[in-house]
């Protein structure tokens, strides 16, 4: 008997996990603009240019922020 | 004619030189309009900026705080100003120190204004937290600028990591009260002669910025007195009007106070008894 491998986490977000998924990849599919967002897996920052070679396993946590106004 | 005192008097936190000793914040306003009115009547050179978790798809993303921060940037491009990013929200030293990269690569700016929280009703600043993560940002080549309360000891500690500036409290954020503490502002201005110091958080009132100054803080930050006031705009601009005269005051040097009434007129004793 076989498992699906559990999905990863985007923002909280479960969404299905396959082999070679990549932070870069899950921007893409998102729609997010690439300087518009900046990422964190499992809570350690990933810089722009390491999203490709950055790859998700079963159950990563990929946090994405954007610009907002502050104090 | 009235002599025109030209501040001439820039600072230089990071060693950025400014003329502007007001730092706004940039959250709560009614509008984008109104926000970037506010910046220009401040006069404002550092706004403050955050950073939030994504909701949704990533369809505009980049407007999905409805305009605010492209207002901020066209306010700052057309002032020369820079961009101050915050850690607000975080709890501890790895959350912030994650946050600070974020932000610097989402605002291209190596200033951070570093922000761990360790009450939740206060608001109050974690000292031990803000201090881990401050060692390490120094380390990562960031200039921090930690939120801190007027603990002398807790300061001293994060000039030892290197910090550019401190932000010591007010009041909690938010808050309105003004200096809360006023005599711990006052020994950690004379304890800490040579570093950059900003009152940060809980300036309600022109009056209060303008006591700040009067001080001899460097600077004031302030976001909530002016986002919630009435008029923004007007605020804004009264207090840079207040910080320019506590500064001024503080260069023109105050009197100290005396417990009795000294008389101000130089009249020889009492004008009908010859």
């Amino acid at each position: 008997m076989t498992h699906d491998p559990a999905p990863v986490l985007v923002n909280g977000t479960p969404q299905p996990w396959r082999d070679g998924l990549s932070v870069a990849a899950v921007l893409a599919e998102r729609g997010d603009p690439r300087e518009a967002v900046t990422t964190a897996l499992n809570g350690r920052f990933v810089p722009r240019n390491a999203r490709e070679h950055t790859l998700l396993a079963p159950g990563d946590a990929l946090t994405l922020f954007h610009a907002i106004v502050g104090g | 004619m009235t002599r025109q005192f030209e501040t001439n008097d820039p600072w230089s936190p990071a060693g950025q030189r400014l003329a502007s000793r007001l730092l706004l914040g940039s959250a709560g306003y009614p509008s984008p309009a109104v926000l970037g009115e506010a910046i220009a009547a401040s006069g404002t050179q550092v706004v403050t900026v955050g950073l939030k978790r994504t909701l949704g798809s990533g369809q505009g993303t980049a407007a999905g705080d409805n305009g605010f921060v492209a207002i901020v940037r066209a306010a700052l491009q057309a002032n020369g100003a820079r961009l101050l990013p915050n850690t607000a929200g975080c709890r501890t030293a790895h959350e912030a120190v994650t946050l600070a990269h974020m932000a610097r690569e989402l605002y291209d700016t190596s200033w951070i204004k570093l922000e761990v929280v360790g009450d939740e009703y206060t608001l109050q600043p974690d000292p031990w937290e803000t201090l881990a993560a401050a060692e390490q940002l120094v380390r990562d080549g960031f200039n921090v600028f930690p939120y801190c309360t007027d603990d002398l000891v807790a300061c001293r500690r994060l000039l030892d990591a290197g910090c550019a500036v401190l932000m010591p409290w007010g009041a909690p954020i938010g808050s309105g009260q003004g200096l809360r503490h006023r005599d711990a502002l006052r020994t950690l201005r004379e304890r800490l002669p040579d570093a950059t110091l900003i009152v940060d958080a809980g300036i309600g009132a022109p009056s209060q910025a303008a006591q700040a100054m009067e001080l001899g803080f460097d600077a004031v930050l302030l976001n909530t007195a002016v986002a919630k006031a009435r008029d923004p705009v007007r605020m804004a601009g009264a207090m840079a009007a207040a910080v320019r005269a506590g500064r001024d005051g503080f260069i023109a040097g105050l009197i100290a106070p005396q417990a009795f009434a000294v008389a101000s007129t130089p009249v020889d004793g009492r004008p009908f008894l010859l």
